[in-house]
């Protein structure tokens, strides 16, 4: 192959590795002080591109050259620190003793709402940034043309790391923060106002994502989709590196430039595949990352289902709601049965997750890992192999529990905030395969011509069907959670070490959580194929695993039916709200942040409490 | 003695979850005297430190320090004013240096005193001059010990809440702890040591507190306690 070509390629993988690093450095040492893993850390990267695009042109108007476009860039930097700052202070410092999923469920509120002000404040068109002064012409390296941006970004990644280094090591401050990386408590006990230093580091770590989002600008224009883009790298990067080492992300970040560069030449396709099978391979060796360690606090801040008596009359209201589930449709037009049949599969896909996160503390990230395979998995077997309704579903089912398989191997051996992090990566994996592959899966229009037998056709059978399936698969799920398996998993979720002393296999027992909960997921992925007619990525994506998780937040994670009424409430908010304003997902992050903050126990949670407060 | 006392608790109370821990606790501490906290394990020696420091959940009907109240202070407020601890666990950053451990712990002292230095305290702990350089991890238990304590002087307090600093070290270093001791005490610092040590406690305390299921059984001066066999067989073994 042409020396040249490598040349310019590995130079290209250094550039990326050094924006990637400058990021997540920030992601990680938040992480490091703070436990908190920070999802809105891409918002910030995202607004610091924003800020750099809209600023600096300004600034150059007013005096051009290169000390304008740098000091622009160190300013935008600055404006994402202050809000970083803003950030930590309103949310974040109420949330550092809240369980994990609360607090990533709170930071991606933050995303959401910042998605839409970004949209607000800088408009929805994409903003593409002024070129550097004095850095225009490309160099030539071995004959081949080079950006010479590109050069002093490579140069920009190491003088962070020393940058940041000469912080951690040669301050007061640095020492404190790393002290404080280790045993909180203890930092306190020697007189140290944490308030103080957390908030310092969120400045200092959302400096770093404005500054990576600044630095962008001449390469890329400012769009909205790129927040999610960096956090999932950024995220790969720090669990690979291990979380909260500097050092780690450093050389992670330059691992995965590479295998960007050069892994288009193997899989032209699949660079996002080669990083997030980085992730899984360098999990599967080094559960804490290349030179992360475990965590020193042993408690998993596990929240889920206790031991309740028995509703009296249990069996009265499942006739009541079977009956009331049976005549919906003769009070019910067409758009109200539509409505219905997606609640009752979301909330087959919320009670399917409830069995992870509720009973075994298995928090999950990207349980549409499973909902879309559920769905891919019926799509694919109708439009390559016609197979019929009858046939789909069963082998929609079974790819989302051979899935679930797959990816439980994996991930039983983790636990907390890696466990997290490896659920999303699988499924940003298959989001990247069901979007790159287009031959098989149709890429970004999906699969469409995706229709019901007949007999199922209509919007009245097709949601008798799905309420039958969806009624027996919750009944089934409820008997497992209240058998022996299911008290197990709680076992396990409250105390591992006591749950492997007398006896249980927790490895065993978690992973065949994984394949029952895919499997639940797959069949509400596959009903959910049927009723649209079509699938596409979006299915497989973080947004969707994070509906599932709000849908349990909202009904209440520590019940059994919470999932159930948390899906109608959120998917009857979305088609009651959405029409009526551009600034939904304003409206849904503030929600998400408020339960969070005050309101943790959930709908049916908070009325089971005063229930039992009364009698 | 007409002084007030450094530290004076009433009546203090904790509770891990729903579980009382401490009942009605209350002990007073002089500027300058090494006061021993003994008991079996799991007495509540280290529940009732914590508890002083606002580590965990308690309430008191009176908890002042240097005539401020501790109340609902966070940590680090109680820490600063003048309240040294030193967990059992020693609770060192293992990834700091000795040098940045003791960093840590700088804080100003207060008006007409000499502060802690680092060169100060290696003279009264010899050993950790010789690793300045060296990260916590790589430390002995006892080393680990000396620089936990070194730490907390750092901040130059006037009083120390020292949790079983004989636990688990070698007995030359236990000598050598007592000996900081009493240094600490000949610089005017208050000690409240829990311990279950009797022999390490009984040769550096002025008072004993004796702690059994949460509550102070007996509280005197060292020499009383020493006259008490039955008590002493009762709730120490000794």
């Amino acid at each position: 192959m042409d020396p040249a070509f490598l040349a310019v390629q590995a130079l290209s993988g250094l550039s990326s590795a050094s924006s990637l690093f400058i990021t997540a450095c920030g992601l990680t040492i938040v992480f490091g002080v703070t436990r908190i893993v920070n999802f809105a850390h891409g918002s910030l990267y995202m607004i610091g591109a924003y800020t750099a695009a809209t600023l600096i042109p300004r600034l150059l108007e007013l005096s051009f050259g290169p000390v304008t476009f740098w000091a622009g860039i160190l300013a935008s930097a600055l404006v994402v620190g202050v809000i970083g700052v803003i950030i930590e202070v309103l949310l974040l410092r109420r949330i550092y003793g809240a369980p994990e999923l609360f607090q990533l469920l709170a930071t991606f509120g933050v995303v959401l709402v910042v998605q839409d002000l970004v949209v607000q404040v800088f408009g929805p068109e994409d903003i593409l940034g002024p070129r550097a002064p004095g850095l225009r012409a490309p160099v030539e390296i071995l004959g081949r043309r080079f950006p010479s941006y590109e050069l002093v970004l490579i140069a920009a990644g190491p003088i962070v790391l020393a940058l940041v280094w000469l912080l951690l090591r040669r301050t007061r401050f640095g020492v404190l923060v790393r002290a404080a990386t280790q045993d909180r408590d203890m930092v306190a006990s020697l007189g140290v106002n944490q308030a103080m230093l957390f908030t310092g580091t969120l400045f200092l770590g959302a400096f770093l994502a404005g500054l990576g989002g600044a630095l962008q600008i001449p390469r890329v224009s400012a769009n909205t989709g790129m927040d999610l883009s960096i956090i999932a790298e950024a995220f790969v990067v720090t669990v690979v590196g291990g979380m909260g080492s500097v050092p780690g992300a450093f050389l992670a970040a330059l691992i995965i430039g590479q295998l960007q560069a050069f892994g288009i030449l193997i899989f032209p396709k699949s660079t996002l595949v080669v990083v997030f099978l980085l992730m899984a391979v360098v999990l599967a060796i080094r559960p804490y990352g290349l030179f992360g360690r475990a965590e020193i606090v042993g408690g998993t801040h596990a929240v889920g289902i206790a031991s309740r008596e028995p509703l009296p009359g249990r069996a009265f209201i499942l006739l009541v709601v079977i009956a009331a589930l049976a005549c919906f449709p003769l009070v019910a037009d067409a758009y109200l049965l539509k409505v219905a049949t997606e609640i009752l599969i979301f909330a087959l896909f919320a009670f399917s997750l409830q069995l992870l996160i509720g009973v075994g503390g298995l928090v999950s990230f990207g349980h549409a890992a499973f909902f879309g395979l559920g769905a891919y998995g019926a799509a694919l077997a109708v439009k390559w192999y016609g197979a019929s309704m009858e046939a789909a579903l069963p082998l929609g089912l079974a790819l989302a529990a051979l899935g679930a398989g797959l990816v439980g191997a994996f991930v039983v051996r983790l636990s907390g905030i890696y466990l997290a992090m490896m659920t999303l990566a699988a499924a940003q994996i298959l989001y990247a395969v069901a979007f790159q592959w287009v031959e098989v899966t149709g890429g970004d229009n999906g699969i469409v011509g995706v229709w019901p037998s007949p007999w199922a056709s209509g919007p009245i059978p097709y949601y008798l069907l799905t309420a039958a399936l969806v009624l027996v698969t919750v009944l089934l799920l409820k008997r497992i959670i209240d058998a022996p398996f299911g008290y197990a998993l709680r076992a396990a979720r409250d105390s591992e070490a006591r749950a492997e002393a007398i006896g249980l296999k927790i490895r065993q027992h978690r992973w065949l959580a994984f394949m029952i909960a895919g499997a639940g997921a797959g069949l509400a992925g596959g009903i959910y194929a049927f009723s649209r007619g079509s699938v596409d990525p979006s299915l497989l994506g973080i947004a969707a695993s994070v509906d599932a998780l709000t849908m349990l937040l909202l009904g209440g994670i520590q019940t059994v039916i919470g999932p159930l009424v948390g899906a109608a409430a959120l998917h009857g908010l979305r088609d009651w709200i959405m029409p009526l304003t551009p600034l939904w997902r304003l409206f849904l992050g503030i929600s998400i942040i408020a339960m969070v903050l005050v309101f943790p126990r959930g709908l049916v949670g908070t009325v089971r409490d005063g229930w039992e407060a009364r009698t | 003695m007409t002084r007030e006392p450094l530290l004076d608790i009433r009546n203090l109370n904790a509770f891990y979850g729903r579980a009382q821990v401490l009942f009605g606790l209350s002990l007073y501490l002089y500027p300058g005297e090494v006061v021993a906290l003994v008991g079996r394990n799991g007495a509540g020696k280290t529940t009732t430190l914590k508890a002083i420091m606002g580590l965990i959940a308690a309430s008191a009907t009176h908890a002042t320090f240097k005539g401020h109240s501790l109340g609902r202070l966070p940590t680090y407020r109680i820490a600063r004013l003048g309240l040294g601890y030193v967990p059992e666990d020693r609770r060192i950053f293992t990834d700091l240096t000795v040098d940045e451990n003791l960093e840590t712990g700088r804080r100003p002292a207060g008006a007409g005193r000499s502060p802690w230095t680092p060169e100060r305290l290696f003279r009264l702990f010899p050993n950790l001059a010789e690793m300045r350089g060296r990260r916590g991890s790589q430390m002995s238990g006892g080393e680990q010990q000396m620089l936990a304590i070194a730490r907390t002087l750092m901040g130059n307090p006037d009083a120390i809440l020292l949790d079983e600093p004989s636990e688990g070290i070698a007995p030359v270093i236990v000598q050598m702890m007592a000996e900081a001791i009493r240094a600490m005490k000949a610089e005017g610092v208050a000690v409240l040591l829990s311990e279950q040590n009797w022999a390490f406690a009984a040769g550096i305390s002025d008072r004993a507190l004796v702690i059994e299921r949460g509550e102070i059984r007996f509280q005197g001066s060292m020499d009383e306690l020493m006259a008490n066999e039955a008590l002493r067989a009762d709730t120490l073994g000794v």
